[in-house]
């Protein structure tokens, strides 16, 4: 964080920064999961050439999403209808597994609707969550979507509310990102577009990786390669565990 | 103290973890149960994926199976011979329950398998318990203590592969306990249980076991199956956390412990009375929480 404010200190200095429309950096580009892993923070901080307005997209990385629906049998509540949200032509991938936006000014006032959507800061209009018409009609669809947005909401990993953004006179501006103790992990695309009376001038794609970093990562990636022997490791500390506890007790 | 659990995928609180385990190992202790049944509800009730829950209770009960039995077999408290039959018919239920677990996990049904399990057995086995419990109350402060007949004569003595167990002084089908063993074992591996919550009332009412067997019996078992269903959980599903296993069993460890000398302090009725009562609770609130209307119909499922 140190090393960010001194950059900040930097480009505050290095202001009218002619050439570059837009230049954005991250306070941190490597989110590490360790052992006290309760989510993070990342500031996020650069400077335009000219007054505008700064629209900041953060996506997770992508992977398909399979929802559930429940409805009442004889008195308990069953999922009976599956859906499944993932790439569907050629032109879309998977959808995000995170989503978050910030802006300068209320995104209405930004730009109009139209261009916002084309950029993917409408998370209601993204064509990765969509579904083709042979899985779902129309207004199935929208119920679809929306209850995936809403849970989503819920477990912290669509952040629909519009974060603000700070200027600091008309040249620099700043936010923070926030990212829950759930994120998945992946590489994070961290877009920031810079907007003149509601067109678009200048954008810049900056990578966040988020990653299990040290004991947990070793853990995590021995479980998947060789199960067989996690599982044998898993037992055998089982087995001592219990043994010992037994020994101490005795003696005591 | 927030703790990053690698396989769940999530932080939790490692002194919750630490008290959750070593309540819940006191309770095993005293009643001879792994504490499964109830560690297991309050595991994906604090956020960890249910299959995550399942896979890994299965190993913290491996631990706490051993520092109990360990305790028991010095009072020679343990009929290996019923042990090993039972053992049988448990390895063969708790493959078989790993595999239809998967699947079910596919169907997106795992969830609802889980609950509806937790409570069918649970609403029989404790009133089945608590009506028993009851009875022996009554009887003791009765007159003479007619322990009723020994040896009722069933259908269940007419099955063949009859076997002498010793110990337990019974002489009956070893087709049984494998049944039990078999049963017990599918449970197993789906609710992420050890499955003494059924498996000590099936030895005493179904088996006819004399109590002060059944308790380390069925935990010299329980040890077997679960490492099973740990190792079948982690090579096919990948579900066993082992940081979350080690705080939780260092509580139950210790809990467990703890419990045991407790419990040899306490009467047989008042203990199953208790554990009915407790096994109820359990049911009613899952029952509970079936019927009631979700707060969105819509939910995530699990992707990898």
């Amino acid at each position: 964080m140190k090393r960010a404010v001194l950059v900040f200190g930097i480009l505050l200095l290095a202001a009218p920064a002619r050439g570059a429309p837009l230049v954005v950096d991250l306070s941190n580009h490597l989110v590490a999961i360790t052992t006290g892993f309760a989510g993070a923070e990342v500031l996020l901080f650069g400077a335009v050439d000219q007054p505008g307005d700064v629209v900041v997209v953060v996506r997770g990385p992508a992977r398909p999403i399979t929802m559930y629906r429940k409805s009442r049998i004889a008195g308990i509540w069953v999922n009976t209808a599956a859906m499944t949200f993932e790439k569907h032509s050629s032109d879309t991938g998977n959808p995000p597994s995170f989503y978050a936006i910030a802006s300068s000014r209320p995104l209405d006032e930004v730009a109009p609707h139209r261009v916002l959507s084309r950029n993917g800061m409408i998370l209601e209009e993204l064509d990765e969550l969509e579904l083709p018409s042979a899985k779902a009609s129309k207004n199935v669809e929208a119920e679809w979507r929306a209850a995936l947005i809403r849970n989503q909401e819920r477990i912290g990993l669509y952040q629909t509310e519009v974060k603000r953004i700070g200027f600091l006179g008309e040249r620099l501006f700043r936010t923070r990102l926030t990212l829950p103790a759930n994120v998945p992990t992946g590489i994070y695309l961290v877009k920031t577009v810079l907007f003149v009376d509601g067109a678009e001038v200048s954008a810049q794609t900056t990578p966040l990786f988020v990653s299990k970093i040290g004991v947990e990562a070793e853990i995590f990636d021995f479980a998947h390669q060789q199960s067989a022997w996690y599982g044998v490791i898993a037992i055998l500390v089982a087995l001592v565990a219990g043994w010992l506890a037994h020994v101490a007790f005795r003696k005591a | 103290m927030q703790i990053y659990l690698p396989i769940a995928e999530i932080s939790v609180d490692a002194l919750l973890l630490l008290g959750l385990g070593g309540a819940i190992g006191f309770l095993s202790g005293v009643f001879g149960v792994g504490g499964g049944f109830l560690m297991t509800p309050i595991l994906i009730f604090i956020g960890i994926p249910p299959p995550v829950a399942v896979g890994t209770e299965a190993n913290q009960i491996v631990a706490s199976s051993v520092s109990g039995v360990l305790a028991h077999w010095r009072r020679g408290n343990v009929d290996i011979k019923m042990g090993s039959i039972l053992l049988l018919g448990g390895l063969l239920g708790s493959s078989i329950g790993v595999w239809l677990f998967a699947i079910l996990r596919q169907l997106g049904q795992i969830d609802l398998v889980i609950k509806l399990c937790y409570v069918t057995f649970l609403g029989i086995i404790g009133g089945l318990m608590f009506v028993e419990s009851l009875r022996a109350m009554r009887r003791r402060r009765g007159a003479a203590p007619s322990r009723g007949k020994l040896h009722k004569h069933t259908w269940i003595h007419g099955l063949p592969l009859k076997m002498r167990f010793r110990r337990s002084k019974l002489y009956i089908s070893a087709l049984l306990p494998v049944g039990v063993g078999f049963v017990v074992g599918v449970l197993s591996a789906l609710m992420g249980v050890g499955g003494g919550f059924i498996m000590v009332p099936a030895m005493i009412y179904l088996l006819g076991m004399p109590t002060a067997v059944v308790v380390g019996t069925s935990l010299f078992q329980i040890i077997f199956v679960t490492a099973n269903v740990t190792f079948l959980q982690a090579y096919a599903n990948q579900t066993v956390d082992v940081v979350l296993a080690i705080l939780l069993l260092t509580g139950a460890v210790i809990g467990a412990q703890m419990g045991a000398r407790a419990g040899t302090k306490l009467r047989g009725e008042q203990l199953r009375i208790l554990l009915a009562a407790m096994v109820l609770i359990v049911c009613g609130k899952l029952l509970f929480d079936l019927t009631l209307t979700p707060e969105d119909v819509y939910s995530l499922g699990q992707n990898e």
